[in-house]
């Protein structure tokens, strides 16, 4: 699980360019789906039959895509101009590398040295039309030239693991939950079961608006990575989760309240089974779960999560021991959706 | 009075966004056995059936109400929540509350801020448990509770919480019993999750697929001390017939029936336009190839308050309205 999830965070997936994390969970699965096909919008669905015949009944969804940037302008002197993809702190990018296009050029955020700038801008956070992205051109030409208008960039994040069973690394929101859900995909499992890898969550959970209704589940499972304010100076309920501290079940976030039945079921499975399980201690962040539930007639949506430190940072960390409480935890709501009627 | 003791009923039931489950049965309790069928989706929305050989119309009410929603239990027992729909922190600071199994709170503010500078987060719940271990033992993480304020009378006018929109599912209620033979095919629906963004209705509509509806909800009245003049109506001055609100336009044709009807039957009403908030028309009226939608409303000071205020010949006047549109001949679609 921890190789999977460090070989799926290293590939470059940044919103509506997915595709080399595409290539690489359908050629992982090709050997075991039943049935797998790419939608318009990009995202992934993988069926893979059960031992009990239950077609489209449950849905779990990861999204393949990660935040980064998008490249909107040049400068004269050959730097770039740029947008974030998805929501991203201007403090953590400063100084940061950046790889650009399919070409991988490299760049730098880049801003006034401390020497140019005046007290009042050294106190506050600079403007995102102040930053820009250097990527060594002489001149505008030369950047035109090497990189193209649109074209995104993705954090470079590394890998590693560090301090107490902890990983560092960018996108392990939502490599994570797509790791989770390959290796689920790769069992035999109790019931048919309809992996969504989706794509554009972190622009507006966008993929899912089409999966919801080509698939039309009765049950979603969200397969995700939620933030963790376990920081220090941050009181207890602002902290949100902790990693370490086991699976995140939550009960609502910023865009759904999570079906409650379903949510006692996994609190339940999880203290039966021993699995280390806390839940969200406020309420922020959302996830593709808000599309499935209000899709056609409604859907019974279920989410589980794992604690990330700086999540849409390249430096993001979670805890290895709650990457395999997700998996046990949701192998076990499989095999108890299956029990059912 | 009439309605009135149907709508304590509601008031005290248990019904915050997400949680409606408690509403939803004392509402089921009271469904005219005369119904064709009842049934709840797996959004909970409650959707109660009477056939008619006319156009599918749909009337709906929201059934839930705002609340809290506990997210962290701290050391010395206090708790820390967040909000189920709208709630301005100034006016739910010292808010009684009451969880679904019946433990007491009242929503106080941290020490050292000013009233001005109130956010969700500054504010907490004091059930009084004297540690985390108690707290525990009363309350768990997830848990929802409401406002939990008297129920206080003056003539015809009301002073409780969750008039919004408990006074709405009454209006439904009332319709139902009083429509006997409906030319319309007719599906009261009784929304879950209005107030966290118009979550249960759009499912719904999605399933029902109508011809017509006709969403009724409280709406903000004009006609307090230093009104901004971002709606139209006054409390007691008749039901109102939605016009628009930041969530919908409603359709003309709709308008001009409901006027017409109105005019038929000899009610006063007055048209609500509102700058601001929206209901459940807002996600109706957008669902699949678009659905032929208006709205009535029932006047209502300081919604989402323990204290909301209407008055009650408003809402009898809301239900004669809406019985009136059931019965009426409408084109099928």
């Amino acid at each position: 699980m921890l190789k999977l999830t460090r070989q799926l965070c290293a590939i470059s997936g940044v919103s509506s360019r997915e595709d080399a994390v595409r290539d690489f969970i359908a050629d992982t699965l090709l050997p075991f789906a039943s049935d797998m096909r790419t939608d318009p919008m990009g995202n992934l669905i993988v069926f893979k039959e059960g031992r009990k015949h239950t077609g489209n009944k449950l849905l779990l969804d990861a999204h393949m895509d990660e935040v980064g940037i998008m490249v909107s302008g040049y400068t004269k002197d050959g730097c770039l101009r740029f947008s974030f993809v998805g929501g991203v702190d201007r403090r953590v990018v400063l100084g940061k590398r950046v790889y650009i296009g399919t070409e991988r050029i490299l760049g730098i955020f880049g801003m006034k040295p401390v020497h140019l700038s005046t007290k009042e801008e050294r106190k506050s956070i600079p403007k995102l039309e102040s930053l820009y992205i250097d990527i060594g051109a002489k001149d505008e030409t030369e950047a035109r030239t090497l990189v193209k208008l649109g074209e995104v960039g993705v954090f470079d994040g590394e890998s590693l693991l560090f301090g107490n069973g902890l990983l560092k690394s960018k996108a392990i929101d939502d490599r994570a939950g797509c790791a989770a859900m390959i290796k689920l995909a790769q069992e035999e499992l109790a019931m048919d079961c309809n992996f969504v890898f989706s794509t554009q969550e972190e622009v507006g959970t966008r993929g899912a608006f089409a999966s919801s209704f080509s698939v039309k589940p009765e049950i979603a499972l969200m397969m995700e990575a939620t933030t963790a304010a376990d920081l220090p100076g941050t009181p207890g309920g602002k902290r949100v989760c902790a990693p370490g501290s086991g699976v995140v079940i939550p009960y609502m976030d910023g865009g759904i309240i999570y079906d409650r039945k379903l949510f006692e079921q996994l609190r339940c499975l999880a203290e039966e089974h021993h699995i280390p399980w806390q839940t969200k201690e406020y309420i922020s962040g959302g996830t593709n779960g808000r599309v499935y539930q209000r899709s056609c007639g409604g859907v019974r949506v279920a989410g589980l999560a794992v604690a990330t430190r700086y999540l849409h940072a390249p430096t993001s960390v979670a805890a290895v021991s709650d990457l395999g409480s997700m998996l046990r935890l949701a192998r076990l709501f499989i095999d108890r959706i299956a029990e059912e009627d | 009075m009439e309605y009135r003791d149907l709508l304590e009923q509601l008031i005290r039931a248990h019904g915050p966004s997400g949680d409606e489950e408690d509403v939803c049965q004392v509402i089921q309790r009271n469904v005219p056995a005369t119904v064709d069928e009842v049934t709840v989706d797996v959004m909970g929305n409650l959707i109660v059936h009477q056939k008619g050989n006319g156009p599918k119309v749909m009337l709906a009410a929201h059934m839930d109400s705002v609340g809290i929603i506990v997210t962290h239990i701290e050391k010395n027992g206090f708790l820390r929540f967040g909000a189920l729909g709208g709630l301005e922190p100034k006016a739910i600071y010292q808010a009684p509350v009451r969880f679904r199994n019946g433990v007491g709170g009242v929503i106080a503010v941290n020490e050292n801020k000013a009233e001005k500078e109130f956010k969700l987060t500054d504010l907490y719940l004091d059930i009084g448990a004297a540690d985390e271990t108690e707290a525990r033992n009363l309350v768990a993480v997830g848990d929802t509770a409401v406002f939990a304020a008297p129920i206080l009378k003056n003539g015809t006018r009301l002073i409780s919480p969750c008039l919004d929109n408990r006074a709405g599912c009454v209006a439904l209620l009332a319709v139902m019993q009083q429509v006997k033979n409906p030319v319309n095919d007719l599906y009261f629906v009784f929304t879950a999750q209005e107030e966290v963004g118009l979550r249960g209705a759009k499912p719904v509509s999605w399933s029902l697929e109508p011809d017509y509806a006709l969403v009724v909800d409280v709406t903000c009245p004009d006609d307090v001390p230093g009104a901004l003049h971002e709606g139209t109506t006054a409390v007691g001055k008749g039901t109102a017939i939605k016009v628009m609100d930041h969530s919908m336009i409603a359709h003309l044709a709709m308008v001009a029936q409901l006027s017409r009807l109105a005019d038929e039957i000899g009610i006063t009403v007055q048209k609500d336009l509102l700058k601001v908030g929206g209901t459940d028309a807002g996600a109706v009226h957008v669902s699949r190839s678009g659905v032929l939608t208006g709205g009535v409303s029932i006047p209502c000071r300081y919604t989402h308050t323990p204290t909301e205020l209407i008055d009650q010949t408003d809402l009898e006047a809301c239900v004669e309205l809406i019985r009136a549109f059931c019965e009426s001949e409408l084109v099928r679609r």
